[in-house]
């Protein structure tokens, strides 16, 4: 351990330094200051940003610089990923405060344990070593099954951690299973010396093959991926609102870093292997996803359905094995992570009192309560939908583009089907909002700073539509 | 004399109890914890022995690691069992039925 | 290379079944007359005023998730004590660093109240 090791890992340094001392501060704030935790969590963040995008002069010039033995890797992939992560993580705060209050869960805890689960992202995005991936895994879990449960007189809330729970500890117990038989094929945890290994030995290996099945379970249970989705579509129903949308945004960005260092920097030597792998869980997922969305009146259902769905498309890039491929599927991720944050903000706008507005009937006639953000959610199904211009068009398209340039036609071709099917449940529910009539007619409203994230979050959606360019090419340059 | 095989072979015991335990098991939520535990054990076992086979430490410093996660894992899972049960007075398996769509 | 086992197994086999020939027999020839009496628990001589199956306290189960996490600190402690000469001042900041974080969620729960009985 030296001065750049501390260097290289600092961002992760500071959000732990200041979480503790968050809990700490929160020992000492009167029930009435609670403000004070919301800036200092929003703070922090800023911090982080500031010093993450501090080391990079320019984006595209970055090699990746190792760390603590090489256990640490900080590379241009992860910076862009932890940048997001900030970002998503900010905005859920910011819609958070209005639910806390209103079902009386505006706790210091949910604060600290957000910060935890970003530093546990944090640290899986970077990690380089089986270890670091299994403790920023585990942080983040941890994280997420506890903020699942802080609604701790609520039936459904409770269940659906205890199936959290159990689902996303099997999974790593799979994980580390298969870390075990790379392991005990390579002889090291690294995961340069594993891939290196791979290249001196072959991939003719009984033992590391079954550790990669293991493996790739692991993350397909980890992503919601189909036949390992069960949990899902639970779990985004159960938890409050904005931790549904904590779920759906900054662990996606983290899953999706894992599996780059797990499949490609370490079992690269096996994508023949894995590709057929996620091929069968990516087409499934798409299959599925979409149908099943179809036939659910819980938007926060619908929306955990949508969720697999565009978790295939990530497949899809991921499979396809080249720099093209991982670029998409890194764009489609935090595009998917963005857009998602946005609709469940609109749930949580949508809930009031107490009561969770999560039935797609309460959607109806949102127009006549409140114009704009009726305006601002139709954006964002547009583009969850992939319809042109808004940018989750153009995340399918670099997929789809990716798939065909190694060859797969008929892949994209399944994925466009199933997408065009998919796009009428986004529809119905602007169908509801513009052409119902509301069954209560109160206007609806939200704090100022509240409107402002959304709206923002909304027109990111259209603005990083039209002007794709520079995150696509940032995505490009990681790979 | 025992070989690598045989340390294997009691992971791959351990793992397929724990998977048959979280998958079979119909009554009891404590006893998924348990099986969830079984399987960090398995792993610990293979990594143990691959450890000391291959002659690299690495092997048993992860193994610290795991028991320590799977200690706040436990505590983790204990506390979302009492909430549960405060909740609906019940850790039966099957009565974790109310989310369905 | 089994046959070293052969006198573990037939320990096994001898003692499962010797243990349920004894239980079969027993239920099997002995005499079967339940009362209230008898079938009620002994308590010393009192009548049993409460069910031996009561609930457990939850609170019992609030101090050992609090124990098995605080535990487990001496599995990295004893390695580095064993090793503390040679891997020098590093090692002893990063022990410090992790005993600092362990301290700092003791102290939170204390001031939290969860380690309070009442």
């Amino acid at each position: 351990m030296n001065w750049q090791d501390l260097q290289v890992a600092a961002p992760e340094i500071i959000v732990l330094l200041m979480a503790c001392g968050l809990l700490i501060l929160d020992l000492f704030v009167s029930e009435q200051r609670r403000g004070l935790i919301h800036l200092v969590s929003l703070l922090i963040l800023a911090l982080a940003a500031i010093i993450t995008l501090r080391g990079i002069p320019a984006i595209d010039a970055v090699t990746p610089v190792m760390a603590f033995g090489d256990t640490y890797v900080r590379d241009s992939m992860g910076d862009l990923l932890k940048v997001f992560a900030y970002l998503l993580m900010a905005m859920m705060l910011i819609y958070s405060r209005h639910y806390l209050r209103q079902f009386d869960m505006y706790r210091s805890e949910y604060y600290a344990l957000a910060l935890f689960a970003l530093l546990g992202a944090m640290v899986l995005i970077s990690a380089a070593s089986m270890i670091t991936i299994y403790l920023g895994l585990e942080l983040m879990s941890l994280s997420l099954y506890a903020m699942v449960a802080l609604k701790r007189d609520d039936k459904v809330a409770t269940e659906a951690a205890m199936k959290y729970f159990i689902l996303g500890s099997m999974a790593s117990g799979m994980l580390l299973y298969g870390m075990s038989m790379i392991y005990g094929a390579t002889g090291s945890l690294q995961i340069h010396e594993i891939s290196q290994a791979i290249a001196n030995q072959g991939s003719d290996n009984m033992i590391l093959l079954l550790g990669l099945v293991f493996t790739v379970v692991a993350l397909a249970f980890k992503f919601g991926l189909v036949p390992f989705h069960m949990w899902v579509p639970d779990v985004y129903q159960g938890a409050p609102a904005p931790v549904t949308l904590f779920i759906s945004s900054v662990p996606k960005l983290a899953a999706f870093a894992m599996t780059i260092r797990l499949l490609q920097d370490s079992l690269g030597g096996l994508h023949g292997d894995w590709q057929g792998m996620l091929l069968m869980v990516g087409v499934l997922s798409i299959a599925l996803g979409n149908l099943a969305a179809l036939a659910q009146s819980n938007i926060k259902r619908m929306l955990a359905y949508s969720t697999i769905a565009h978790m295939g498309f990530v497949m899809l890039g991921l499979l396809s094995g080249t720099p093209e491929g991982y670029g998409a599927s890194m764009f489609y991720v935090i595009t998917y992570a963005l857009m998602s944050a946005g609709a469940f903000g609109v749930v949580i706008f949508m809930s009031s009192k107490g009561i969770e507005a999560d039935n797609l009937d309460d959607y109806k006639g949102l127009n006549q309560r409140n114009p704009w953000f009726a305006a601002m959610f139709a954006l964002l199904l547009l583009s969850l939908a992939g319809v042109p211009v808004l940018v989750g068009f153009f995340a399918k398209w670099l997929v789809l583009q990716a798939v065909v340039n190694v060859g797969m036609t008929w892949l994209a071709l399944v994925a466009v089907i199933f997408s065009v099917i998919g796009a009428f449940y986004y529809l119905r529910v602007i169908k509801l909002m513009y052409f119902d009539k509301a069954d209560i007619e109160t206007p609806i409203s939200a704090p100022s700073d509240f409107r402002a994230v959304l709206t923002g979050n909304a027109l990111l959606v259209l603005v990083l539509g039209i002007f794709s360019g520079p995150l696509i090419a940032a995505c490009m340059a990681a790979f | 004399m025992l070989t690598l095989t045989h340390y294997l072979t009691l992971g791959a015991i351990l793992m397929c109890l724990s998977v048959a335990g979280i998958f079979l098991n119909r009554k009891n939520i404590i006893i998924l914890l348990m099986s969830i535990e079984l399987m960090l054990l398995a792993a610990n076992m293979n990594l143990v022995a691959f450890s000391r086979f291959i002659g690299n430490p690495d092997g048993q410093i992860f193994v610290f690691f795991i028991l320590t996660v799977a200690a706040a894992e436990a505590a983790i899972g204990l506390a979302i069992l009492v909430a549960l049960y405060r909740n609906r007075q019940s850790i039966n398996v099957a009565d974790l039925d109310d989310l369905k769509g | 290379m089994l046959s070293e086992y052969w006198p573990v197994i037939i320990f096994l086999a001898i003692s499962v079944g010797l243990g349920t020939a004894l239980l079969v027999i027993g239920g099997l020839l002995g005499p079967s007359k339940p009362s209230v009496e008898k079938s009620s628990p002994y308590e010393c001589g009192f009548e049993p005023f409460a069910d031996a199956r009561m609930k457990f306290d939850v609170r019992f189960y609030l101090v050992a998730i609090l124990f098995i996490v605080f535990d487990l600190e001496i599995a990295f402690f004893i390695p580095w004590a064993v090793v503390m000469e040679d891997v020098g001042l590093t090692a002893f900041a990063a022990v410090v660093i992790f005993t600092l974080e362990l301290a700092i969620g003791l102290a939170y729960l204390w001031k939290k109240g969860a380690l309070e009985w009442e």
